[in-house]
């Protein structure tokens, strides 16, 4: 498991350029210019199961999800960062993609430190030092853990 | 205690006296905005729309603008799915391409009133809070989910209170107070919270107010509004809108914010965002000279009749400096038609002007006046993130219509008070 670290304010036309934003939207579209200005080795390097170390406001920008559908199809495990922008946040819930805001381990963590993530009971390890983060409200754990809101509204609507 | 406008609007529409910050409610919006990305949300959820058909035929709003006319074979394509899921499902609130940019559309067809929920796939419709509705984007999969279901979950945002005081001075517009307002509050300062504006806004026109509300989310905010007051009313009433077609929300006396930021309006001075951030706030004095290949007037921030009168009266009878180019995009048909009436529109294409149709144009980079590398842009649009017009390469500095036509003018950063007789 790899963990890649980026800095504050990382914005939407960085995670996926918006000159892309109305003619790739499947997951085998976007991931080839996944953070391709912010990072052009991600894309080729991401492996399954690593996980993004962020700074403040990460997402910030535009309201396209091809970001969020991007790391989730290439199966980053979560996003650990000190803060994320309102609608990058609201977008990873609707993907089941975890968000972790948790600035303390943001802070502590250093290159080639250990990491463990436990989401379940709510805590990061990092060479040791343990740091908790409160979990979401059950209405939205419920939205995440169908595996996003579509999955969620097919089940409504049956339901219905 | 009282609630802030924020509060009594998510209380109403979720049928309850009161709702507090942090609370989550569920509610069924009035509108659901999407434009160009139609296409892809629509191709998320075929089998359920063949089942289950769309919630209302009313609920959506289907503005085409952001590639508009289409620019190839992909985005036409895209286009023509959108037409033929309108006519499918009847949809009434659509607007082809050449109608406008859709927050600007959105408001001259009075589909934000004032205390009304509007989302909208679009990180800009948060624009609404200028006629005092509370609006606010969403991504892509939940606009699907609201085409098909017709509600959504909310948390009930925390409030900040802005008063602005005074007066702005000649030569300085509503583009330059929210860059200033940015600059202090930063990109991420208002995040999850909805922005109050309160103080002598009644100044501030509705084109200026758009201006600022349109901004709300370059600081990250849920909301930013001005509640409902005579300056409202009377834009209603100019677009054909009674007053009793609306009930304003206004937030009590005793409200409680999370935080205040006052602004003198009389102490602002022509401003700009810097490259790469929108709060790199940057007097145009402290600047010093830069040169820029491209000046572009347009879009939901400044695209509007008021904006390119002002950019006219500067270049009136002149011709912008060699080796600059100046690009203008109405934000809408009946704007442009506004500019062409009065002779705005000439004397903007007599000075050097290249006009583009009504709609988005190179704000998001995906065709006309995409930049090159080693280019720099000074433009009225809202983002200046790298590569934003199509070039990460490129510089791009965010400014008030009359800062991008005087620096046209002069082919370099240049303060419009030198310029305003």
């Amino acid at each position: 498991m790899k963990v890649w670290k980026y800095g504050d304010s990382v914005n939407t036309d960085m995670l996926f350029p918006g000159k892309y934003t109305y003619t790739c939207s499947t997951p085998d579209e976007i991931r080839p210019h996944l953070l391709e200005d912010l990072d052009p080795d991600f894309s080729k390097g991401v492996k399954k199961g690593d996980i993004l170390l962020v700074g403040e406001n990460f997402g910030c920008g535009s309201s396209r999800e091809q970001p969020v559908v991007g790391l989730k199809s290439v199966g980053i495990g979560a996003i650990i960062g000190k803060s994320f922008a309102r609608i990058f946040y609201r977008a990873a819930i609707n993907q089941g993609l975890i968000l972790i805001e948790c600035p303390e381990a943001v802070e502590t963590y250093r290159e080639g430190d250990d990491l463990l993530l436990n989401v379940e009971e709510g805590w990061i390890e990092i060479s040791g030092n343990r740091f908790g983060f409160p979990k979401l409200p059950e209405q939205i754990l419920e939205i995440r853990d169908a595996g996003g809101l579509l999955e969620y509204t097919r089940k409504r609507l049956e339901e219905a | 205690m009282g609630m802030t406008f924020a509060q009594k609007v998510l209380a109403r529409y979720s049928n309850t006296e009161e709702v507090v910050p942090g609370q989550i409610v569920t509610l069924r919006p009035d509108h659901l905005l999407t434009h160009d990305n139609t296409a892809a949300i629509i191709g998320k959820i075929g089998p359920e729309l063949d089942r289950y058909g769309i919630v209302d035929r009313e609920f959506p709003v289907i503005v085409l603008d952001h590639v508009v006319p289409a620019a190839n074979e992909k985005t036409a394509s895209n286009h023509r799915k959108i037409r033929e899921f309108v006519s499918r499902f009847s949809i009434s609130n659509f607007f082809d391409a050449g109608e406008g940019i859709c927050h600007q559309v959105v408001v001259e067809k009075g589909l934000a009133l004032p205390g009304r929920i509007l989302v909208g796939s679009d990180s800009h419709t948060c624009s609404y809070g200028c006629v005092g509705a509370f609006s606010t984007g969403v991504d892509r999969t939940e606009a699907a989910s609201l085409l098909l279901r017709g509600e959504l979950w909310l948390k009930v945002p925390q409030s900040m209170k802005i008063p602005l005081r005074g007066k702005l001075s000649k030569g300085v517009y509503a583009k330059d107070l929210i860059l200033k307002i940015i600059g202090e509050i930063s990109a991420s300062g208002a995040s999850y919270r909805s922005v109050e504006f309160h103080g002598d806004v009644d100044g501030l026109s509705m084109g200026e107010r758009f201006t600022i509300s349109n901004m709300g989310v370059e600081m990250d905010a849920k909301a930013a509004v001005f509640p409902a007051d005579d300056v409202t009313r009377e834009y209603f009433r100019s677009i054909g809108v009674k007053d009793d077609a609306y009930t304003s929300v206004r937030p009590d006396e005793d409200a409680a914010y999370f935080s205040e930021h006052e602004f003198d309006m009389s102490s602002i001075v022509p401003g700009v965002a810097a490259p790469h951030r929108v709060d790199n706030y940057h007097t145009v004095e402290d600047l010093g000279p830069l040169r820029f290949d491209q000046c572009f007037l347009g879009t939901c921030t400044n695209g509007r009749y008021e904006d390119l009168r002002i950019a006219a009266s500067i270049l009136e009878g002149e011709r912008i400096a060699k080796g600059t180019r100046l690009v203008v995009a109405p934000a809408s048909r009946t704007e442009m038609s506004k500019a062409l009436s009065d002779g705005t529109i000439r004397k903007l294409v007599d000075a050097g002007a290249m006009v583009l149709p009504p709609g988005c144009g190179p704000c998001l980079g995906a065709h006309q006046g995409v930049m090159a590398p080693g280019e720099r842009t000074i433009s009225t649009a809202n983002r200046n993130f790298k590569g934003r017009m199509g070039c990460k390469e490129a510089e791009i500095y965010l400014a008030s219509p009359a800062t991008v036509a005087a620096s046209a003018l002069y082919g370099e950063l240049t303060d419009p008070r030198e310029v305003i007789g």
